[in-house]
């Protein structure tokens, strides 16, 4: 990934950065432009509740390479407080422990490396627990 | 009102081709198409294929394609919806003839994923790369996480999984394209390597080289033709989020069922008339969702459906009696246009010993990505 790119993204990673809608009140996250439920062109920009519950989990064995040295690791679908939604490693877990309801922290983590010469990529990951 | 019709069909066997490049496939499946045809021009071509430029760093394939078919001077470009490029590819196809622009147009489509790309890493960007692919998940990995789902939701079993590439397995051993001829047994897939828990090697389709191809005219034009007729009662496409995570039931998708009912809605049908039916079993459990989303069996019932038989090739409604992209091999662009074949195959009456008796109605449901795209036809034999 572009050093410009990594950069641009940075207010979801670090910050869990979402739009809230003026018209509906849809939280989105990302924000977007366009509201997906009402159309709406005004959205506010909120921080997500750095916490949520796992709708849907799998242990990842076969991965891509840039990520295979780490397998198996839980990727899972959390929803926010406020209704969001993101797809997650849950980190230091035993895939055991991880179940459909149970409660995750969000924290920042480091997600992947460039190679040897390339860039640290940090992003929100799942931790098992209440915030 | 102009009505298409599909009459020629040609494909590349299925496999780990080696010694083949994605141009050589794709004309050997074209020029099979165009005689079966019997046209002596085309007058436009479509070309779907998920991603050239990643599996063996060629864009531009439209022009190539033209070129290395000899019809060089044609319009001709490349679509692309993830997996659902080559039903993508059909659509515009017809789309084309319909709207007079053209009466003879080809739709192919073609992947080479087997020139050393990683080409887990190659389907993942069919997924939302900035929001889901960032963290490391792979394709099977989102199905995976609709199986977790649907089987947390609906009580859907490993065994019940099984079963739908244990009989896709059945019919693929029975057909001479298909990279995987033979029979599986549940404990095969049962005991086979964990690809994305809980689902294993043997839920997944395979990683294949391969293309098809058909040709779409008028149906006044495909009498004149005077080869076997196959009307296209209906082409559609929906779409929907491109993050699973973004869909309100994971156990569903959405997109298909939109289709499909449009499908139905134009070709003027309801599923009873269907009498065999290609779905996209990229893995097991999508070809259990793709079940309730076309209303064939309520949802949450389609695994024990499976087991009971009512899909098999004798059962109420033979699904994937070319063995699926499970058995036949997923070459993704290619795949949209492969499930087509099939169906064409069989309203012809020459499926082999696939062969379904009496078919006249067939429907191919072509998906991209974990859902956000699907395409769907409708064919009929017309004596």
């Amino acid at each position: 990934m572009t050093v410009p790119r990594y950069t641009r993204e940075i207010p979801q990673r670090y910050r869990l950065e979402a739009g809230r809608c003026e018209g509906c009140g849809k939280v989105s996250f990302p924000p977007r432009q366009v509201c997906p439920s009402c159309g709406g062109r005004k959205q506010e920009t909120i921080r997500l509740e750095p916490s949520g519950t796992i709708l849907s989990y799998t242990a990842v064995h076969v991965a891509a390479e840039e990520f295979d040295t780490g397998t198996p690791f839980v990727v899972a679908v959390v929803e926010t407080p406020e209704g969001a939604r993101l797809t997650a490693q849950v980190a230091d877990c035993d895939p055991s422990e991880v179940a459909i309801g149970k409660k995750v922290r969000l924290e920042l983590r480091r997600v992947r490396e460039e190679g040897k010469a390339g860039i640290l990529q940090y992003g929100y990951t799942a931790v098992l627990g209440s915030a | 009102m102009r009505e298409a019709a599909i009459v020629g069909i040609g494909m590349t066997d299925f496999g780990e081709l080696w010694g083949s490049s994605l141009r050589q496939m794709f004309t050997e499946a074209a020029t099979a198409a165009i005689e079966d045809a019997g046209v002596d021009h085309i007058e436009s071509m479509y070309v779907g294929s998920m991603s050239p430029g990643l599996f063996v760093h060629q864009e531009h394939i439209g022009a190539l394609l033209a070129d290395y078919l000899g019809v060089a001077g044609i319009p001709a470009g490349r679509v692309e919806s993830a997996c659902a490029s080559g039903g993508l590819a059909l659509r515009q196809a017809v789309l084309e003839v319909l709207s007079g622009v053209s009466e003879v147009v080809l739709a192919g489509g073609v992947e080479k994923m087997t020139d050393g790309v990683d080409a887990t890493d190659a389907l993942a960007t069919a997924a939302d790369q900035e929001y889901e692919a960032f963290g490391g998940i792979t394709f099977p990995g989102l199905y995976a996480l609709m199986a977790r789902a649907h089987m947390e939701k609906h009580g859907t079993t490993r065994e019940q999984m099984a079963d739908v590439a244990v009989k896709n397995h059945a019919n693929g051993a029975l057909n001479p394209r298909a990279q995987f001829r033979r029979p599986i047994e549940r404990a095969d897939v049962l005991t086979s390597t964990l690809v994305a828990d809980p689902l294993r090697l043997l839920d997944c389709s395979p990683i294949t080289d391969g293309a098809a191809a058909a040709v779409v005219t008028t149906v006044e034009r495909a009498r004149e033709l005077g080869g076997p007729l196959i009307r296209v009662r209906a082409s559609t496409m929906a779409t929907d989020s491109l993050a699973l995570h973004d869909r309100p039931d994971l156990t569903s998708i959405p997109s298909v069922g939109r289709a499909v009912k449009r499908a139905f809605q134009d070709a003027d049908l309801t599923l009873d008339d269907i009498d065999v039916l290609e779905v996209h079993d990229c893995f097991t459990i999508a070809e259990l969702v793709v079940m309730e989303e076309i209303g064939l069996v309520e949802p949450g019932s389609s695994g024990q459906e499976v087991t009971a038989g009512l899909t098999a090739r004798d059962g109420k409604l033979p699904i994937n009696t070319s063995g699926g992209l499970k058995s036949k091999g997923h070459p993704v662009g290619a795949s949209g246009i492969a499930q087509v074949f099939e169906i064409v195959e069989q309203l012809r009456g020459s499926a082999g010993e696939r062969q379904i008796e009496g078919a006249r109605i067939g429907m191919a449901q072509n998906m991209g990505g974990s859902g956000a795209s699907c395409v769907v036809h409708i064919l009929e034999a017309i004596s």
